[in-house]
C-alpha cells in the first residue's frame, strides 16, 4: 500500500499543498487535472526527483519520503519516455537490470521476457530515433517493468498517440495492472480515466479536490471545477429560491431564468446544480410524466459520439443530451428542431 | 533581403574578404616553401625534436589535465552553487591575460624556490627548463577550452535523461559515465582537441618558463630573429600543416552520429 500524506512542496510561484492519497496493492489510481495542477510534481515527489518540505511516503509500510531517487521501489515513464539515444532498445531495457547482479544470459532472458510482455520483440535492435510514439512508449514501460517496481508511475503515457495506439497501449495498461501492479497514472483526459481508473483523483492548482472510485467521482463531484472536469456538462449557477407551494420541490432560478426543481436545498442562497446529460429526456412533444422538469426549446447543434449523439438545446439555458444514433434518426432530432426536453428533480444536484 | 542582388553582392564579397584574410597567409607560407626546404627541414633533428615535444608536451597536459577538468565541466553544468558565476569567470581567465603574464604567474609557484617546485624536485622533476614546465604552461593557456566545450556539452544533454537513469537504479557515477558521458562525448572530446591544439600554439608562457628544450614556436621565433624568414619559414610551414590535420581529425571525430534530444 502507498499512502501519501499531507504532502507540501513549493517550486517557484507554484505550490502542491496537503495532498494525501492512499493506494492500495495492486490499484489503477489516475490523476486528473489541467495542465500544470501539479500532477507530474506529485510523481516526481513519489519518485524522490523532487523533495517535498512537508509530509510522508510510506510504501508497504517503510518511510520513503527521504530515501534516494536510486533505491526507491517505484518506476516512473516519463511523458516524453526519456529513452537513453544511444542505446539500442534491447540495452535501454537491460539498463536497470545492470545495476543488479545478474547474469548476462538472466538479464538476455528477462528483456526477452519484457519485450513480448510488450510486443516489442522485433524492436531489440532499433535505435530510439527510429521507434513511432507508440514503440517508443512501450520500450520506456518495458525498461521501467525491468527494474521490478513495486509502482509503475504514468506520465501523460497517451497524450502523443493516436486513437489506434492508444487503444492498444490501453489493452496493455490494464493487463500489467491485472498482473497485480500498482499503477499512478497522470492525465488531463477524464475519458482516459474513466477507461482505466480504480480510483480518480482530481488535482487543480496543486490542491487535491476529490478522489475516490470513478462512479463516485464523477456522479457525485464535489465541485463546479471537478464536474466540468469529468465532462459533466448541464451545471447551472442558481439562485435558490423560497418554497411556496406547498410541495416538497425546491424551486431554483438559472441565470437565464429558467426554474429547475430539486429535491433538497444547498443550505445557501447560491450554488451550483448539475443535470446528468444521460438523465435528460428528449421528445418531440410535451410529455406527461412525473418529471417536474419540463422545457421546450430548439437543437442548436448536433455532435456525433463514439457512443451516440451529443445535441445542444436551446431553453434560453443549453442543454446537453446524449442520445441513441438511432434514436436520433428514428426521431430527426437536427438542428433547428423545435423539441422538449424533461428531467426528475431528483436528477438534479447540487455541487 | 538577400533577394536583392547588390546586397547579395556586397555580403558575398565581404565574407571573401573575411575568408581570404585567414586562407591568404597560411597558403602563402605554404606554397613559399619549396620542396627543398620541406625535405632538408623534416630532416632537421632539432625540428623534428620540437615537433615532437610540442606534440608529446601538449598532449600530457590535455591528459593530464584536460582529463581532470571534466568533472568540474560536469559540476558547473549540472549544480547551482555559490560563486558559480565567478568560478566560471576564473575558468577564462587564462584566455584574457596575456599568455608572458601568466608564463611570470606560473613561474612564481612553479621555480625551484616555490613549494610546489621543491617537491618536484624531490621527486625528480624540474618544472623550470624542463618538459614538465612545458605540460604546466601548455595546460594553464589551454584548459578554458577544455572545461567550456564539456560544460556546453553536458548542459545539453537532457537532465530527464540523467533522472530516467536514477529512477531506474542506476548509481550516479553509472549515471555518469553511462549517460551524461557518452551523450556529451562529442563536445568532450572536441574541447579536448581544441586544448590540445591551442597547447600546441603556446609561445607567451612557454618561452618564460623553458626556452629549452625548445618548442616549435620559441623554434620557429629562434629562427626567424637568428637567421631571417627563409630558415623559419619552412619549420613554420610544415608546423602549420600538423595543427590543420589535427584540426581535420577533429572535424571528423566530432561529427554528428546521434542526436542527443529524442
Amino acid at each position: 500500500m502507498l499512502e501519501i500524506k499531507d504532502i507540501s512542496v513549493k517550486l517557484g510561484n507554484f505550490s502542491l499543498s496537503h495532498i494525501s492519497l492512499e493506494i492500495e496493492s495492486g490499484d489503477y489510481l489516475t490523476v486528473l487535472g489541467l495542465s500544470g495542477a501539479g500532477k507530474t510534481v506529485l510523481l516526481e515527489i513519489i519518485a524522490g526527483l523532487v523533495r517535498p518540505s512537508k509530509g510522508e511516503i510510506i510504501l508497504n509500510g517503510i518511510n520513503i519520503t527521504k530515501m534516494s531517487i536510486q533505491k526507491r521501489p517505484v518506476g516512473l515513464v516519463y511523458q516524453d519516455m526519456a529513452l537513453f539515444p544511444h542505446m539500442n532498445v534491447f540495452k535501454n531495457i537491460a539498463y536497470p537490470l545492470k545495476s543488479f547482479d545478474i547474469a548476462k544470459k538472466e538479464i538476455n532472458r528477462r528483456v526477452e521476457m519484457l519485450a513480448e510482455q510488450t510486443r516489442i520483440k522485433h524492436l531489440l535492435n532499433r535505435h530510439p530515433a527510429t521507434l513511432s510514439g507508440g514503440e517508443a512508449q512501450r520500450v520506456a514501460l518495458a525498461r521501467t517493468l525491468a527494474s521490478e517496481p513495486i509502482v509503475l508511475l504514468l506520465d501523460e503515457p497517451l497524450a502523443s498517440l493516436d486513437i489506434k495506439l492508444r487503444q492498444e497501449l490501453r489493452e496493455l495498461l490494464k493487463e500489467i495492472n491485472n498482473t497485480g501492479k500498482t499503477i499512478i497514472h497522470v492525465t488531463h483526459d477524464h475519458m482516459e480515466a474513466a477507461t482505466l481508473s480504480k480510483k480518480i483523483a482530481i488535482i487543480e492548482d496543486g490542491k487535491l479536490l476529490q478522489w475516490g472510485k470513478p462512479d463516485d467521482v464523477f456522479r457525485k463531484p464535489v465541485s463546479e471545477f471537478v464536474a466540468r472536469f469529468s465532462g459533466i456538462k448541464n451545471i447551472f449557477h442558481c439562485t435558490f429560491l423560497n418554497s411556496t407551494n406547498n410541495t416538497d420541490l425546491i424551486p431554483a432560478k438559472t441565470p437565464a431564468g429558467n426554474t429547475i426543481n430539486l429535491i433538497e436545498h444547498p443550505g445557501k442562497e447560491k450554488a451550483y446544480v448539475m443535470i446528468p446529460g444521460e438523465d435528460i429526456i428528449l421528445s418531440q412533444n410535451q410529455l406527461t410524466t412525473s418529471a417536474t422538469n419540463q422545457y421546450s426549446g430548439q437543437i442548436k447543434e448536433r455532435y456525433s459520439l463514439n457512443h451516440g449523439v451529443e445535441l445542444i438545446i436551446d431553453t434560453g439555458e443549453l442543454f446537453s443530451v446524449i442520445i441513441s444514433r438511432k434514436s436520433a434518426e428514428n426521431l430527426a432530432f437536427t438542428p433547428g428542431k423545435k423539441v422538449w426536453i424533461s428531467f426528475k428533480a431528483s436528477a438534479v444536484k447540487i455541487l | 533581403m538577400l533577394n536583392d542582388w547588390r546586397t547579395r553582392s556586397i555580403i558575398i564579397f565581404f565574407s571573401g574578404l573575411i575568408i581570404l584574410f585567414i586562407v591568404a597567409p597560411l597558403l602563402g607560407i605554404l606554397l613559399k616553401t619549396s620542396t627543398e626546404e620541406y625535405t632538408r627541414t623534416l630532416q632537421d633533428t632539432e625540428v623534428a625534436n620540437s615537433i615532437r615535444i610540442t606534440l608529446l608536451s601538449s598532449l600530457m597536459a590535455t591528459l593530464l589535465f584536460g582529463v581532470l577538468s571534466v568533472p568540474l565541466a560536469w559540476l558547473l553544468a549540472r549544480k547551482n552553487f555559490p560563486l558559480k558565476g565567478l568560478i566560471n569567470g576564473i575558468i577564462d581567465l587564462p584566455v584574457v591575460i596575456p599568455h608572458s603574464a601568466a608564463g611570470i604567474a606560473l613561474l612564481g609557484i612553479i621555480s625551484r624556490g616555490s613549494f610546489i617546485g621543491q617537491v618536484g624536485e624531490h621527486a625528480g622533476i624540474n618544472f623550470v627548463g624542463g618538459v614538465p614546465g612545458i605540460v604546466v604552461a601548455m595546460a594553464f593557456v589551454s584548459i578554458p577550452f577544455a572545461i567550456n566545450a564539456a560544460r556546453d556539452g553536458f548542459a545539453a544533454v537532457p537532465e530527464k535523461l540523467e533522472k530516467a537513469a536514477l529512477n531506474l537504479g542506476a548509481s550516479p557515477l553509472r549515471v555518469f559515465f553511462s549517460i551524461s558521458l557518452p551523450l556529451a562525448k562529442r563536445s568532450v572530446v572536441s574541447g579536448l582537441v581544441m586544448m590540445w591544439a591551442r597547447g600546441l600554439s603556446e609561445f607567451g608562457a612557454v618561452i618564460i618558463i623553458a626556452y629549452h628544450p625548445m618548442v616549435t614556436p620559441i623554434l620557429i621565433w629562434e629562427r626567424f630573429a637568428s637567421f631571417g624568414l627563409s630558415w623559419a619559414r619552412p619549420v613554420a610551414a610544415i608546423f602549420i600543416i600538423i595543427c590543420l590535420a589535427i584540426f581535420i581529425v577533429m572535424r571528423v571525430i566530432t561529427r554528428k552520429d546521434y542526436h542527443v534530444r529524442n
